[in-house]
């Protein structure tokens, strides 16, 4: 007996296409001398897939459908010189074709070898998308309807290195060798009848018949060898974190002081690409340069580049344990974005204060208003930083300087005027 | 320098501190909340891999799992909807990884960019036949360095998916934080076997857990089974060293799992607040806020919820009252621990689309 098998009987029907492939398989195994512990043998549910006590080698039973891609993330993450080998059915070809065709455009180096026996052995006969036309099936008496897909031509379209379509009858382990020889992704189309449903619902079947009826022709494709995907840790290169630490970050000196003694929640809301997000990250600097804690966070729709933009900011002297903002004690609003977003919340405050651009209908609200020329004195793109330059200035919460300074700090210095801000008053 | 204030957010210190756990290899699917961390990871990790989708996102972690890495990935509901098979098939072949879930608010795609807590009691079934997956939560920013590195601890000695939950506004949020009180994180040993074999992929010896030797190994072969399996890893229909297999993957699970979670209990107390991931935080304000009243209240914060710990009975059972607060409609962690049958002293405190607010949590107290 082999070295790759542990026993030499089969777990399928009498009769079933599926020994072929199992005998080709080991054959092609032995030619190409490599030994039980260089194969990976990763089979996915259905007939074909209760082999693994028959094989001596590495094995893995997956899911149904989806052996390609763990087999993928198997043949990855190893070294060359492995043979990575997936057995599936024409059903998880069907349920897992993504998956194939991911696998062959990345050319992972694997070799798929589709028992297409033309449909689902495991399950009683159903049809699957490689059951030819006018195939017949437990629940499809009058044949099926619909032409199956091309798997070979869909896998080479997408790239993948060697394919071959062959009659499973008797020895193909010439064209499995060839497929498991070369390093990329690979796969053969195996056309088997099953016994047990097929020829029972289609009497007098003959697979040679039935392949060139269907268009099931035989044939290798092949491409030049381009680069196989693999992890580098799989070809023995050192692996390392990249890049400098996340948490290499701009520590913020403090330098200021404010005269806060509690909680102070901000909201600023205006249009996207005006600069909200980054104006309320300024202003969370410059309060923790004015030694507070803050929390900073944004919201915006989905569609990040157009509509609102809103931030919410929370200032305070001690540890910050929740940083939700029920009702601000400043509402910013820059542009009718912001207003719209916010329109609900204004028109329920019942304190704090609102302070509005010029260019804007102000809704019923109980906090103190405050109109301002936002938009007309700092223009679209600052109006954000100078409504909180604002703020600052007529609130007192923190030193209005702060923000200039963490601004003169920070990569952002050469691209903010912040003195003409500063000097707009 | 005395401190080193930054201003960062969750996401950040989730993957440096997977990073430095030794996780080198990040498989990603964009989804809101969860892309910031796939963006850190894209820097950082030593290894980024884009999935086509979730279900290929987690196969390859299988993959690479099985071939001897450790695999990070994380997703929010739609995506881990369609990971639960894949979750399933690594729990069965005992395949250590760690899925960090962000919550958003559901059902389906529901808003993307609005946080909850609204999966939790998805998490509990989510084992065919009911076995525990562990599930660790972040409730704090200290949480997001600390546990990612533990639930990779986890994975590995209990050779095990695990899920790290937390919720978009738990992640997303930036918030001034001082480096220097991060203690460092260890790196997370790997052991194969060594034996002479013959290798048994599911074979524990005197433990619970078996040892792990990768796929595609010189020495032994390897057999993974996501079907019913005997200790070799071959199929077996429901033989009794199979369903002892398969009964061992809840055991381990149970008894291993750590515990962890934060206890702060006040003499005098007669109300018990309870929370965990975001509404921890509302829950510490809100016994800030109490006890600068002078009312004595007591705080715990669940970070393993599942298995769910012996202790948090323990110290319900020492309160008259308690408060559980979660931002989702149902209580689900109240359910999680009484089922339907909420005992009277148990009030709940939920909120949906907006965060629980302290002042709720406070007035659910003081009404005791
Ligand atoms: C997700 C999922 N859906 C359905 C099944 C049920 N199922 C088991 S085997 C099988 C079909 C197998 O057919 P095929 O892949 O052609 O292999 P064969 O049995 O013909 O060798 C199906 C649908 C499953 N195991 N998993
Ligand atoms: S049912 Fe069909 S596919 Fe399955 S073993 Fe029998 S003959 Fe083969």
């Amino acid at each position: 007996m082999s070295i790759f098998l542990t026993r030499p009987d089969l777990p399928f029907c009498k009769g079933c296409g599926h020994h072929h492939v199992v005998r080709s398989t080991v054959k092609a195994l032995e030619e190409i001398g490599v030994r039980p512990t260089d194969v990976i043998l990763v089979t996915d549910i259905g007939c074909h897939g209760i082999v693994d006590g028959n094989f001596a080698t590495h094995t893995v039973h997956g899911l149904h459908g989806r052996s390609v891609a763990l087999a993928a993330g198997i043949a990855m993450g190893l070294p060359p010189g492995k043979k990575v080998i997936v057995y599936i059915g024409d059903g998880g070809a069907t349920l897992g074709l993504q998956h194939l065709l991911e696998a062959a455009r990345m050319n992972v180096d694997l070799t798929v070898v589709v028992h297409n026996n033309m449909l689902y052995g495991m399950t009683g006969g159903q049809p699957s998308s490689l059951t030819p036309r006018g195939f017949r099936t437990g629940i499809t008496p009058d044949g099926v309807s619909l032409p199956h897909h091309d798997l070979c031509r869909l896998v080479y379209d997408a790239g993948a290195a060697y394919v071959a379509r062959v009659l499973g009858l008797g020895d193909f382990s010439e064209t499995l060798r060839q497929a498991l020889e070369i390093e990329g992704f690979t796969l053969v189309e195996v056309l088997e009848l099953c016994t047990s449903y097929g020829v029972k619902w289609n009497p007098g079947l003959r697979l040679k018949a039935l392949a060139e009826e269907a268009g099931y022709t035989p044939g290798v494709w092949t491409r030049p060898p381009r680069p196989v995907f693999r992890l580098p840790a799989g070809s023995g290169e050192p692996l390392s974190p990249r890049g400098e630490g996340l948490l290499d970050l701009p520590p913020v000196e403090v330098w200021f002081s404010s005269p806060l003694e509690e909680r102070w929640t901000m909201i600023l809301s205006g249009s996207a690409g005006e600069g909200i997000q980054q104006a309320a990250e300024i202003l969370a600097r410059a309060a923790m340069a004015a030694g507070l804690h803050v929390t900073k966070k944004g919201s915006y729709p989905v569609t990040v580049g157009v509509g609102f933009s809103t931030a919410e900011v929370i200032l305070s002297r001690s540890p910050i344990f929740y940083h939700g903002v029920h009702e601000p004690d400043a509402l910013v609003i820059t542009s009718m974005d912001g207003l719209r977003n916010q329109w609900d919340r204004i028109e329920r405050m019942t304190r704090g204060v609102l302070w509005v651009d010029a260019s804007l209908p102000v809704p019923e609200t109980g906090a103190e208003i405050r109109v301002r020329d936002f938009r007309g004195r700092a223009g679209a793109r600052y109006a954000a930083l100078y409504a909180i330059w604002t703020v600052l200035r007529e609130t007192g919460v923190l030193p209005p300087e702060a923000l200039l300074e963490v601004v003169r700090g920070s990569p952002l210095a050469d691209r903010i005027p912040v003195d003409r801000l500063a000097s707009l008053g | 320098m005395d401190s080193c204030r930054v201003l960062l957010d969750g996401s950040r210190l989730i993957v440096e501190s997977c990073v430095r756990a030794g996780a080198h290899v990040y498989v990603g699917y964009p989804i809101t909340p969860a892309s910031l961390i796939f963006s850190y990871a894209s820097r950082r990790f030593p290894i980024a891999l884009p999935a086509p989708d979730e279900i290929t996102a987690l196969q390859w972690m299988a993959g690479l799992s099985a071939a001897g890495h450790l695999p990070v990935t994380a997703t929010s509901f739609p995506g881990f909807a369609l990971m639960v098979e894949s979750i399933n098939m690594a729990y069965m072949m005992e395949l250590p990884m760690l899925i960090i879930f962000v919550q958003r608010l559901g059902p389906s795609t529901g808003t993307a960019t609005a946080g909850a807590q609204g999966d939790l009691l998805l998490l509990d079934g989510l084992i065919s036949g009911g076995y525990p997956l562990p599930v660790l939560c972040i409730s704090d920013l200290m949480d997001c360095w600390l546990l990612p590195s533990i639930a990779l601890r986890t994975a590995v000695e209990l050779r095990t998916p695990v899920v790290l939950l937390s919720s978009k506004e738990m992640v997303m949020t930036q918030a001034s934080f001082d480096l220097r009180q991060l203690p460092a994180i260890e790196p997370v040993h790997r052991a194969f076997y060594q034996g002479p074999g013959p290798y048994r992929s599911y074979d524990p010896g005197d433990g619970l857990v078996p040892p792990f030797l990768p796929v595609g190994n010189d020495r032994h072969i390897v057999r993974l089974n996501a079907s019913t399996h005997d200790r070799s890893g071959l199929l077996q229909h429901t033989g009794e060293e199979a369903m002892a297999n398969t009964h061992r993957l809840g055991e381990k699970v149970e008894a291993l799992t750590p515990v962890l979670y934060h206890l702060d209990e006040q003499d005098g107390a007669q109300t018990l607040v309870v929370s965990y991931d975001i509404t921890s935080g509302a829950a510490r304000e809100a016994v800030r806020i109490l006890r600068s009243r002078e009312i004595p209240v007591s705080l715990l914060l669940a970070r393993t919820l599942l298995p769910i710990p012996a202790i948090y009975y323990e110290v319900i059972d020492r309160y008259p009252r308690v408060v559980i607060a979660e931002e989702n409609a149902q209580g689900q962690f109240a359910r999680l621990l009484f089922g339907r049958r909420i005992p009277s002293k148990i009030r709940l405190i939920g909120a949906v689309g907006r965060m629980v607010r302290p002042e709720e949590i406070v007035r659910e107290v003081l009404a005791g």
